[in-house]
Parts: structure tokens; sequence; C-alpha cells
């Protein structure tokens, strides 16, 4: 059973029993463009909730991506590494950035549901 | 997510005379020099960067300070203020330029052309408030600088810009490489010059503001043109080694440090009367301190401006000045200063993003040859 969140900052953590995955949603690729790089953290490090761990380039910028909730670095997603535009086609899929294992799983219920995060999005606009 | 390099404007940004029609093309607005402009369309940077070098990109740069520069002597009077040959400049011709200052720092760089009866000025949309001024504080008596804030300025700028326009614009076809005349296409009175800031061969179209938006529409309209916005054309422009004013060159940088020396007319050289003449020749008899270098960044991770170049394992010896993914290129590529002795062609260097060493070699520029009409 595994249950998604997303944070204001365009990120959206899937909650996996022991892992959380982490991606940037469909919205945040859009607004970022043509992704060419993405700095993915090292394994093993311990990041704290809201810490920036990983930086997406696109043609034009670079934009800070931050943990969703604190925890262990477990995996990154080498194949952003051959093909970085895999975040712009599956942003939520096999365009993920990376996995911890939560120090507090319950960190996450603060997070916005996806019903939570479109109405977000919308105010945004 | 955040965005590290937006910048916040000021005030409410100005709109271009193409405002509504970047808009109701989807553009997505951006505050650049004051102005609401489209960083990008729907189809993106990356499409927009490679429709420009396979058929033809439409860009809307009428954010650009346009102005006439008018009377007996208006050639040398412009030359108080440039090491470039404005007098030898014939008419029909265009010319780039660099508006230096005492200190032999660049105040501006510009494009100049001969009307024959006047002189034509392009100047960069940041700068030309305080252009114009010193234009202006530097004229005798009756020369004149006439500005032209109600100017569009439109770019057709791709392999393919010179054919599409033919059929609305037949004599256009024969001006050459920075030649430019005073036309009419498709009923529109226009000053075109065949020139752009891409690398490609194009025009540049400086006509009427009540007659873009039609105009643009009807370029828009021809098979084959795709509107592109300011992510492609720095792409663009960076790809074909061009500075940008404000990253790559400014009041602290030198012509000769700029490698711009061949903007310097060799009369100009010889007589030495222009703003921080003492400087230019200085670093052209010694050899200036750094110099303006390429750098191809190992592996695809783009490095931007502002990060430290370093010597291998060694001290900080420059900064990238301008740096990002070239589309064309299929790789990251950057400009910026260099201690010269380190700024050859194939030298090793490392490139300090976010605190770690990513290794990169001086390489020469452009990175994607231009395609001018010659």
């Amino acid at each position: 059973m595994s249950e998604m969140k997303f944070t204001r900052d365009h990120e959206w953590v899937r909650l996996d029993g022991d892992a959380a995955t982490i991606g940037i949603t469909d919205h945040a690729q859009n607004a970022l463009g043509d992704v060419v790089f993405v700095d993915l953290p090292e394994i093993g490090r311990e990041v704290a909730a809201g810490e920036a761990c990983a930086v997406v380039e696109s043609v034009k910028a670079a934009s800070d991506i931050y943990a969703p909730v604190g925890g262990r670095i477990v995996e990154v997603n080498s194949a952003l590494a051959e093909d970085p535009s895999l975040v712009n086609r599956e942003p939520i899929g096999e365009g993920w950035f990376f996995k911890l294992e939560p120090r507090d799983p319950a960190e996450a219920a603060g997070l916005m549901d996806e019903a939570a995060y479109h109405a977000f999005v919308e105010s945004e606009a | 997510m955040a965005d590290s390099t937006d910048q916040t404007p000021d005030q409410a940004p100005l709109e271009t005379p193409l405002g509504r029609l970047h808009r109701s093309l989807g553009g997505r607005m951006v505050p650049f020099a004051g102005y609401a402009m489209p960083v990008q369309y729907p189809a993106g940077i990356m499409a927009e960067h490679l429709h420009c070098r396979s058929a033809a990109a439409l860009f809307d740069v009428s954010h650009m300070g346009q102005a006439e520069l008018l009377g007996d002597g208006a050639a040398a009077a412009l030359e108080r203020l440039t090491p470039a040959d404005v007098q030898g400049l014939k008419p029909g011709r265009q010319r780039y330029g660099l508006l230096t200052t005492m200190a032999g720092g660049i105040f501006d760089d510009f494009m100049v052309a001969n009307l024959g009866d006047r002189l034509f000025l392009v100047v960069n949309a940041s700068r030309k408030e305080q252009d114009f001024a010193l234009i202006e504080a530097a004229l005798p008596a009756g020369v004149r600088l006439h500005r032209l804030p109600d100017r569009a300025l439109l770019a057709l700028q791709g392999p393919q810009a010179v054919a599409t326009l033919a059929p609305l614009a037949p004599d256009l076809a024969k001006l050459s490489f920075l030649g430019m005349a005073e036309t009419s296409i498709a009923g529109t009175p226009a000053l075109v010059s065949r020139s752009g800031y891409t690398g490609e061969d194009g025009y540049e179209i400086s006509l009427p503001a009540e007659r873009a938006e039609a105009f643009a529409r009807s370029l828009l309209d021809l098979p084959g043109v795709a509107p592109a916005g300011l992510g492609a054309r720095d792409s663009l422009r960076l790809e074909a080694g061009l500075c940008l004013y404000g990253n790559d060159i400014d009041e602290t940088t030198s012509p000769v440090e700029a490698g711009l020396t061949w903007t310097i007319g060799k009369r100009r050289r010889m007589e030495g009367n222009f703003p921080g003449a003492e400087r230019v020749r200085e670093e052209l008899a010694n050899g200036p301190r750094r110099l303006r270098i390429g750098l191809r960044p190992e592996g695809r991770q783009p490095a931007r401006g502002h990060t430290p170049i370093h010597a291998p394992g060694g001290e900080a010896i420059g900064e990238i000045t301008s740096g990002g993914f070239g589309p064309s290129l299929g790789g990251p590529m950057a400009m910026g200063y260099v201690a010269r002795p380190q700024a050859a062609d194939g030298t090793a260097l490392e490139l300090m993003v976010r605190g770690k060493a990513l290794p990169a070699r001086v390489a020469p520029l452009p990175f994607i040859p231009h395609r001018y009409a010659r």
C-alpha cells in the first residue's frame, strides 16, 4: 500500500513501507523546461526535512530539490545520468530522483495529498 | 524546487509592441531589463533553439534601444565614445562596436549602421538610458540623437530565414552579411540588416511599433517560421560565442581581455583617441592579465555564471560569466575569464560547482560554427 504526498516546493514523495521515493511533479517539470542534468545526493547522506539535497538543471537554470521528509538516502536513480529527460517525460514514474529511509514516517502526515496539491497549484497560478 | 537565477523586478515591467502576441502564443513572460519578455513558448527552449538552427525562428527584441544620429560630423562625434571605425563605415553597412570607459572598460556593446544621411544605432535594453545620455552629452552642436522608442525590432534567424522572407521582399536576399537597407516588406516600411545574435544567417527588422503585431503574425504564418524566446536566444548566442553585456563584458572588462580587439578600427588604434585607449595600448603591448575563454565541462553537468574556475587542484584563476547547456552542442558549455597563462585551448581546469570540482577544458569559440552569409 503506497501513498503519495506533495510539498509546496513541488516535490512528490511516495511512502512504501520503510522507503520513501522522491521526485518532482508534472507541474514542476513543465515549469522547469527541458531537464539536461540532475545532481543527486550521495548514498548514505542524512538529510533533514526541507534540506536541499539535489539540483535539477534545465537549459535555462539550476533549481534546488528539497527532501520532503528527513532520513538517510538509500538509493538514487542512476538512469537520470544517461537520460535526464526522463524527468520531463515521466516525472512521477521513471523520472524519480532518490529514495530515503524516513527517520520519522509521521513527518509525511503534514504534507499535502493529491487533491490539496492540485488546489495549491491552482492558487499559485 | 526553487529557481536560483530568476530576478525580481523593482517595478511593473514595460511591454513591447508584441506583448499581446506573446501571450496569445502561450509565451511564458518573465521580467528582463525592465520589460516583460517571453523566455519561451510552449515548444520549449530546446525545441526553439534547434528550430532556429534548422529552419527559421522569430524573436522579439523590441526591448533593445534604437536611435538615429543625425547631422554633419555624426560619425566623428560617435568616435569620441568608441574605438570602432564609424567614419569608415560605408553607406548601407553595419558594424559591431563597443562604447568604452575612460578606464578602458566596456560601457556597452552596440550595432551602428550608415544609412547615408544618418547613423542608425541599436544598443542593449539594460543600458539604453545610460548609453543615450552618454552619447547626447558628447555631441557637438549640429549633431543630434533621435531616440526611436516607437519602433519595434524583430529578428528572423536561421538557415531558412532568407529564403522564407524572399517572396515578401525579393530585394532583401541580395543584402550581404552586415548590409542594411531601408525597404518595404509586404507593404510595411522596414529597416533591415543581415545580422543577428544566433550565429545563423538572418535579418534584424526595425519597423513602426503599430505595424509590429500584424507584421510578426504574417512572418509566423510563413512555412517553417516558429517563435523563439529569450531562453533560446541566450543558448544560441552562447553556442555562437557571442558576449552578453552585463554577463561577459561590463565596465570592469577591457576590449582586449574580452577578445574584442577586432572591433577596434586600425585607424582608431593608431590614433589612440578613444576612451580607455591607454589601457588598450598597454594590454596590446604586454598582454592582458586575463582573457575571455570558452569552456567545455566534462560530462553533462552545466556550470553557470559566477562559478569559480580553478587550476587543477589549485587556486582560483577566474570565474564563469555565462554557462549552460548547448542544445546543438549536445553538452554543457561556458564562457569566462581566466589568467592569461591558463587561457590556451585545451588547458585542463576545474569548475567549482556546489563545492565539487568539475573537470573542464578551455575550448575555442564559437562552440558551433557561424553560418553567416559572407
